[in-house]
């Protein structure tokens, strides 16, 4: 298919592999992180690990927006839904994320709320539109990607003066969580994870652009190259990487020049900064409080709040404690260093957010890629 | 690490869990919930095996049962209704033990203050595709909920057939060095019928694939009686059916993502929603899994017959006691291809 298949061309994908297996120093490792929950689908789904040479690592990082959401807020969600004439709508993935008492919002479906899957912000208006004797409230989550089309909702629900719609926002910012990653103690002095690149966010940078991740590469001398999300681009991504490590470069480069410019979409960011304002710090799930990483609406938007609507509890509460999603999220463990990995924690019963989304490290894994742990205890 | 063998984790939490979507799936949820309630509760050989239909024997032979109920919505989609699907479905799983399909019952739910139009026109896309099988409705059943206790129809149908002497398809036969095959390409009816959903505003070109199979699985007994598996991939599809098979016979498989035949406008919509074809439903297409002797003949059988022009064979089964579907991917790597988690299209059937 057009735009489709020239990118998952198996051929080609031999070609760059035997091509990265000739220019990686069998002498050394490479250990790159893909930061997107994009990546890391594609990287599992197509089985690329069986394409790299073993010197060669790739390591999960935290890009994936319904894993980085704390319990607190799905379970302000769940609050949110049980409402009196509340209608809460999302994305489908944030159904089964679980909050605290083994609750999620699919489970408070089942006992009840009003909760719907929608597809889009557009959807979400319509909802409220169809619906005027109901409060519709939008659990907006995501990174730099889906925050312009909740922006879009707000305007045009303030243009049609749209009294039963508000936003439960939750967007999140990229840059802020690298950093994070960059400054943890493991990384910059125990020295215990080990990073020498990152594969960069395609959707994300289509926003922002390649020029916010030129400070990481100057300040943290690690080399960065963007991607898209589809196999080929992450196997270029690789070979890039390893180029750029060889001659002890640590520059920006992009791969997804199809879609990235670097400068991004001024037009969105325009839109994003009318609309929201950074929030002073914000609680993200393995990373913790995160100073001025996220995104709240504007004053003249207020209205549309539901956060201001209603008074949406602000608690934090903790994971479960043999979960390991924390970990995971920053690169410092593995899925299958957590005890309950396959075996309390799977697709159909996450304890820990990674399990949830296809997009998690852990639900990756354990979807497509388990069997090389059978295979590692054959051996 | 070891990994558990057992399919459900967790035992179902009888004492504070409640119903949700993901138990009508198809998908590991729903499993669980026939296994640790269902099965366990009506206990009988028959039903133990797991099938999509039961079978037992009468005085001349081996006859078979089966029964569906239809939820579908929207009613009307394109390339079929929930009447036509409750024909087409029935019969199918009939077909899907080799047998010849005889009768079938009807029972409809409807809601107060349906159109009556609408539901002649059900009644009449029934009538056509069972007078089009040669599977006469004998037996009915007319209830009425208030308003608001149904959503417009639902109907149930039930059908029974004949199982031609010397035929012992059943989920449970596969064996290692088996061949997978598949009638045709996947994902057309779940694509279809979603096109369809009020709240995805795409239109697409894509027909629901529903048809009654049964024609063709004579064909395929005919030409060799010895298959060992039939099944019509639906709720959950390929991958979930093939995951059923695996741990119903025991076995692993291998499976080639190039040699799987999807249309690429069902891939198109697929990439759009976030969706893989290889879970999205089906409703007239089958998987056989026979013995490597057959598969040739079986593939020439197939692809001479109207509904099966584009069946391909897609892999082997082999041992692996962890019933794992791996998949060597386009690419040339290799992943698991797992049960459907949770819930991807609700009501698609």
């Amino acid at each position: 298919m057009k735009y489709i298949d020239e990118y998952r061309d198996g051929a080609k994908a031999q070609a760059i592999a035997g091509a990265i297996k000739a220019e990686a120093d069998p002498a050394r490792t490479y250990h790159l992180m893909e930061f997107c929950g994009g990546h890391t689908h594609a990287i599992s789904r197509y089985g690329l690990e069986d394409l790299l040479p073993a010197n060669v690592r790739m390591i999960h990082g935290p890009g994936c927006p319904v894993c980085v959401l704390p319990i607190g807020r799905i379970d302000a969600a769940i609050w949110l839904a049980r409402q009196d004439g509340v209608t809460l709508c999302t994305y489908g993935d944030m159904l089964r994320v679980p909050g605290s008492q083994r609750l999620s919002l699919l489970k408070a479906k089942a006992e009840g709320c009003d909760i719907r899957m929608v597809y889009s912000t557009q959807d979400a208006l319509k909802l409220a539109q169809s619906l005027p004797d109901r409060q519709v409230v939008f659990f907006a989550i995501g990174f730099e990607t889906t925050t312009p089309p909740t922006a879009v909702a707000l305007k045009q629900a303030k243009a049609l003066d749209l009294k039963n719609f508000s936003v439960f926002c939750n967007h999140v910012l990229t840059p802020s969580a690298i950093t994070q990653i960059l400054d943890s103690p493991e990384v910059r002095t125990l020295g215990t994870v080990k990073l020498d690149g990152f594969i960069g966010p395609a959707h994300v940078s289509t926003i922002i652009g390649s020029r916010p991740y030129e400070y990481f590469a100057e300040e943290y001398q690690r080399p960065v190259v963007i991607a898209g999300f589809e196999p080929l681009d992450v196997m270029q991504a690789v070979r890039m990487l390893v180029r750029q490590i060889n001659d002890g470069r640590f520059e920006v480069e992009n791969e997804f020049s199809r879609a990235v410019t670097r400068d991004g979409n001024e037009k969105a960011k325009a839109l994003v900064a009318e609309l929201f304002e950074l929030r002073r710090t914000f609680e993200w799930r393995g990373l913790g409080l995160v100073p001025y990483s996220a995104l709240r609406i504007k004053e003249p938007y207020a209205a549309w709040d539901a956060e201001r609507r209603w008074d949406v509890p602000q608690d934090s509460a903790p994971d479960n404690k043999a979960c390991e999603c924390g970990a995971i999220l920053r690169g410092v463990k593995k899925p299958t260093d957590c005890k309950l990995f396959g075996t309390i924690c799977t697709p159909e019963n996450p304890m820990g957010s990674c399990m949830v989304s296809a997009e998690g490290a852990c639900a990756a894994h354990w979807t497509y890629g388990r069997f090389r742990d059978v295979e590692m205890t054959r051996q | 690490m070891t990994l558990p063998r057992r399919t459900h984790p967790r035992p179902l939490d009888i004492v504070l869990g409640r119903v949700d979507l993901t138990h009508g799936g198809g998908g590991r949820a729903m499993a669980q919930l026939v296994d640790e309630l269902f099965i366990a509760a009506f206990d009988n050989e028959a039903l133990n095996r797991r099938n999509d239909q039961g079978a037992f024997d009468v005085p001349g032979g081996r006859m078979v049962m089966t029964t569906d109920g239809y939820v579908i919505s929207p009613l009307f989609f394109p390339g079929g209704d929930i009447g036509s699907l409750a024909v087409h479905g029935t019969v199918n799983d009939v077909a899907m033990a080799g047998a010849v399909p005889i009768s079938l019952s009807a029972s409809f739910i409807i809601e107060e203050g349906f159109p009556l139009a609408d539901l002649k026109r059900i009644v009449a896309s029934m009538a056509k595709a069972s007078k089009e099988a040669g599977v006469p409705v004998i037996t009915g059943d007319t209830k009425v909920v208030e308003k608001g206790k149904g959503d417009g129809v639902f109907i149930t149908t039930a059908g029974v057939g004949m199982v031609p002497p010397g035929v012992a398809i059943s989920g449970d036969q596969a064996r290692p060095g088996d061949v997978i095959l598949v009638s045709g390409t996947m994902g057309d009816h779940g694509v279809a019928v979603m096109s369809q959903r009020e709240s995805l505003g795409f239109e697409t070109a894509i027909l629901s694939d529903s048809a009654a199979l049964h024609t063709l699985v004579a064909a395929m007994v005919t030409a060799a009686p010895g298959i060992r598996v039939l099944r019509d991939p639906t709720r959950g599809g390929l991958a979930s059916t093939l995951n059923e098979i695996a741990g119903q016979s025991g076995i692993g498989m291998l499976i080639e993502e190039a040699a799987i035949p999807v249309r690429p406008e069902v891939k198109g919509a697929c990439e759009l929603l976030g969706l893989d074809p290889l879970y999205v439903a089906n409703e007239g297409k089958l998987i056989c899994i026979c013995a490597e002797a057959d598969a040739e003949a079986l593939l020439t059988v197939m692809r001479g017959h109207p509904l099966g022009r584009e069946a391909a064979r897609i892999g082997a089964c082999r041992e692996d006691s962890h019933h794992f579907i791996q998949m060597r991917t386009a690419m040339g790597g290799n992943r698991v291809v797992d049960w459907l988690a949770g819930e991807q299209l609700p009501r698609i059937c």
